[in-house]
């Protein structure tokens, strides 16, 4: 399944792309996510819990960031095991495009699940996850527009 | 007694117990110590196992052990084996790949079980399983058995090359090919028959003892023939000797050929009972069933008939390719061949038949028997075929089907089989009137008057039943043969058990056999008890699947009953000192015929047991046992009309009215054989309009509930209308033909001949859902022409 999307956000684009690189930020944005750390340069471990149709499902991973193009552009993609009840993984190709004092974020995302959230859940995939990586980026747009302080 | 005997609507004596909730099924077997297992599964369908780390799980309180594929092979638990051997026609053997209980290093499908927990209870099992990690090196996936045969398509076994089973043929091509270069007219469809789920009511279920001081095994579990389990369990899984293993199947739930086999679950449940010293049940839930219980159908076929310039057929050639799923199950190479393609006559005079059938590999559930096994498919098959070409020829399809129709008995096909006896241009007339075929033009001009389109589709369907001889299956490769068994006890008191090899899952057998009992004694049916599904009790018997159990099993218990007749005359001829020719069977007593000298039932029961007055070397007791081993096939056969109407704006069809006249043969209690049929209809129906098991490219399943694979519901049937055209079959003593599968072998062409009739539109594949009939409404232009 792939989606696509654009948010115009009032900020500069290398304050954009320091959000993009902040753990706490991302943590922050990421739909159900308990935990985000730092494991290496380019590489986090994360802890994710969510509802899939009837399916609860609590996400060990890894997210890692390659195709890095400061502070232009760059791939976020992880995979998540969720035991019996199965796998996703997917990725979203990142690009950021100044617009005077603002930046315009667009982004390409791929999603796949397997397993348990597959067979029971199938037919609400695609919507879960458009509305999760909606709901990721206009998290996201909303923390630079608040001017909230990093971390919280 | 005819009130009770053959041909009386008794009630059902074993729906006391399972309308009032007191029915007894493996799920409610509890023993004191009882341990759960939950199984670790792969949802990946396709991966190498490079590791399991279970120490979380083994930590958890309350665990008892997490076993692996690698211990179970270390006990030597044997592969998991395909019990009928089909060669491919040059003669080399099918190539089976390594199915282990518990994957080891590769898993093949989604599903596909590479650990075991067994816990203290069953929700901590399923919470130590989710704690096991495994360790997957995802591989390529492939589903479709077509595309598994392309050269670069993933490969599922090592000694199975090109994902190909076996390719095997039957028939004569060089003949086929010349008679259809001949013909007059040639109708070629490519069609495909829909992957089902079988859905029993009851999902399956596991027991398992061990006990250590007898080194003694007892299974309880969901199957339709306990013995086979027990053989197979022990002649080649190694779990247990036979004679140390008991194996009960109590009341089950429904069967449709899914619980004939053993599964690992069985194999691993009986294993870790021995390695825990613990009782240890496992039972499905529905999630679990879709992607373990064995699915049906899946072929892929391109099939060509040619008619000469009279409207015979000379020829049909077929060419279709199986999916087998990702290991071969029990009697997964007979049923897309010995089952199939020895149909493709159907109940038609043709010369010349040739069918190639090569069965695959793929990364999905394994196929195998689905009620019907492969006979729904060669109906199927022909039944559209025969219905296109009279579309095709401009002839009405009733009458191109009674032009080709086989009038004389018995008929040798060119494809094995040899039918015995039927009436197939009676079972057509009898439903085209009831069906009031006369007034379908009318009915269709008042659909068209309110802007709907209206079809009418024919299936005149055979299927071959009362399986089977068993030299005949055995010269084919069966690993079995395929009689059954019975004893016959009379108690001291006159009351009768009957001990039968056969299976009710649902059937109805205590009320059936008992009538058949009740008629040959004239006795009360009360006083009748059928006993079967245990091991310990019943003597070996092969259990019920393909319609058999009245052709086979009842066969066995005429046998049976002749021999304890034929004891009752003796003693009753020697107490009341008359000819034992003379002597009558009737209302409770045992008299000599013209005289009032007579003898309770009941006082000849007691006089076999005391013993002290019998015939000169007679053996004292009054219990008999035979076996019957059938002739030959039986071959049920009927006429199915289906009339539906389409809404040609959104493509929803609903069936009008549906006509089945079946030949059955005799028929023992005809309230049970249209429940039967009402049953067989509905999952035909199912199949045609509703159900079907799709997986994604990766071999994801996408209908793995009842939110995305719909079974058929009370509001998707309309009132059938269920008659008989019987001809008593020559081959048993009771000229049974059985009826347990016709309904799901017959329905599915007559509803896609009806649909396809309304929509002008040939090319409609299962299931006909309201998005599959409008995007083919949309194909033909029919939308446009209503308007």
């Amino acid at each position: 399944m792939d989606m696509t999307g654009e948010y115009r956000i009032a900020a500069t684009r290398d304050v954009v792309w320091q959000a993009l690189n902040d753990a706490e930020v991302l943590k922050a944005c990421i739909p159900g996510c308990e935990a985000l750390e730092w494991t290496s340069e380019t590489t986090l471990s994360a802890r994710v819990v969510q509802k899939i149709g009837p399916v609860k499902v609590k996400f060990n991973g890894e997210v890692e960031l390659v195709n890095i193009n400061a502070p232009q552009s760059y791939t976020i993609q992880g995979e998540g095991k969720g035991g019996v009840a199965g796998f996703a993984k997917g990725g979203a190709d990142v690009v950021l495009t100044k617009d005077g004092d603002e930046t315009i974020l667009s982004f390409a995302a791929k999603a796949q699940v397997g397993g348990k959230i597959a067979q029971l859940g199938s037919r609400l995939i695609d919507s879960t996850a458009k509305k999760l990586a909606n709901k990721f980026f206009s998290n996201f747009h909303e923390y630079l527009s608040d001017d909230a302080p990093a971390g919280d | 007694m005819s009130e009770q005997g053959i041909g009386a609507r008794v009630k059902r004596k074993e729906d006391k117990r399972f309308t009032t909730g007191k029915g007894k099924y493996t799920d409610d077997v509890r023993h004191e110590n009882q341990a759960y297992a939950a199984f670790v599964r792969s949802p990946y369908a396709h991966a190498n196992v490079n590791g399991i780390d279970a120490s979380e799980a083994e930590a958890m309180d309350g665990v008892i052990a997490v076993l692996n594929g690698a211990q179970l092979t270390g006990d030597e638990i044997g592969n998991i084996i395909c019990g009928w051997a089909v060669n491919s026609k040059d003669g080399s053997p099918m190539n089976m790949g390594a199915w282990s209980a518990l994957a080891t290093s590769k898993v093949r499908y989604l599903g596909d079980a590479v650990a075991v927990v067994i816990a203290e209870t069953q929700a901590l099992a399923r919470q130590a399983a989710e704690a096991v990690l495994v360790d997957y090196e995802v591989l390529p996936a492939v589903v479709s058995a077509v595309k598994a045969l392309k050269s670069d398509a993933p490969q599922l076994h090592d000694n199975a090359p090109g994902n190909l089973i076996f390719d095997w043929e039957i028939g004569e091509e060089a003949a086929t090919d010349a008679a259809l270069a001949g013909a007059a007219h040639i109708t070629e469809m490519k069609i495909v028959n829909n992957r089902l789920a079988p859905n029993p009511m009851e999902p399956r279920s596991a027991v398992a003892t061990y006990d250590e001081a007898e080194e003694h095994y007892t299974l309880y579990t969901t199957s339709q023939n306990p013995h086979v389990a027990r053989l197979i369990l022990s002649a080649f899984y190694n779990v247990a000797p036979e004679h140390k293993l008991r194996v009960i199947a109590p009341d089950v739930g429904g069967g449709f050929g899914a619980k004939i086999y053993v599964y690992p679950e069985e194999i691993v449940c009986l294993w870790a009972s021995m390695k825990t010293n613990r009782s240890v049940k496992w039972t499905s839930d529905r999630s679990e069933a879709f992607v373990t219980d064995a699915h049906g159908r899946d072929h892929v076929s391109t099939a060509r008939m040619g008619f000469d310039e009279n409207n015979k057929i000379v020829g049909f050639k077929v060419d279709t390719v199986a999916n087998l799923g990702a290991y071969m199950s029990l009697f997964s190479s007979a049923v897309p061949t010995y089952l199939y393609a020895t149909l493709l006559s159907g109940q038609y005079n043709i010369a010349n038949i040739h069918c190639n059938v090569r069965t695959v590999y793929t990364n999905t559930v394994p196929v195998d028997a689905y009620r019907g096994a492969g006979r729904p498919e060669a109906c199927y098959l022909v039944e559209r075929m025969m219905e296109t070409a009279a579309r095709e020829l401009g002839v009405d399809p009733s009458e191109l089907r009674r032009g080709n129709f086989i009038g004389e008995f018995p008929h040798q096909t060119p494809v094995i089989m040899a039918y015995d006896a039927g009436d197939f241009a009676g079972n057509l007339d009898q439903s085209k009137e009831a069906a009031d075929v006369a007034g379908f033009a009318a009915r269709k001009a008042a659909s068209v008057a309110n802007g709907k389109l209206r079809g009418l589709g024919y299936s005149c369907y055979i299927e071959a039943c009362g399986i089977a001889p068993s030299a005949a299956v055995g010269s084919l490769g069966a690993g079995v043969g395929l009689w059954e068994s019975a004893e016959v006890r009379v108690n001291p008191v006159g009351t009768i058990e009957v001990l039968t090899g056969s299976h009710s899952h649902g059937q109805g057998h205590e009320t059936t056999f008992a009538q058949v009992v009740a008629d040959r004694f004239d006795l009360p049916i009360e006083n009748i008890q059928i006993v079967h599904g245990d091991t310990d009790k019943v003597q070996f018997g092969m259990g019920t699947y393909g319609s058999r159990s009245a052709a086979v099993g009842l066969s066995a218990i005429v046998k049976a009953m002749d021999k304890v007749e034929a004891k009752v005359k003796k003693i009753a001829a020697h107490i009341l000192e008359a000819s034992e020719e003379d002597i009558v069977i009737e209302g409770g007593q045992v008299k000599v015929a013209g005289t009032d000298k007579a003898m309770g039932w009941h006082e000849v029961g007691l006089t076999a047991y005391m013993a002290h007055n019998l015939p000169e070397g007679m053996e004292p007791g009054l219990k008999e046992g035979a076996f019957y081993d059938p002739v030959n096939f039986t071959f049920p056969a009927g006429t199915y009309i289906c009339e539906v109407e389409v809404d040609p704006e959104t493509g929803v069809t609903t069936i009008e009215r549906f006509t089945a006249v079946d030949d059955f043969g005799t028929i023992i209690n005809p309230m049970i054989v249209e429940g039967q049929v009402h049953g067989g209809l509905a999952q035909g129906i199912g199949q045609a309009m509703l159900e079907g098991v799709v997986y994604d490219d990766d071999g994801q399943l996408l209908t793995g509930s009842y939110m995305d694979y719909t079974m058929p519901r009370a509001d998707d049937l309309p009132f059938y209308k269920v008659l008989h055209n019987s001809t008593v079959c020559p081959n048993n003593p009771l000229g049974i033909k059985g009826c347990g599968e016709a309904g799901a072998i017959g329905a599915p062409p007559a509803v896609i001949n009806a649909i396809t009739d309304a929509i002008g539109n040939n090319d409609l594949a299962m299931p006909a859902t309201p998005q599959n009939v409008w995007a083919a409404i949309q194909a033909s232009g029919k939308s446009i022409a209503v308007q």
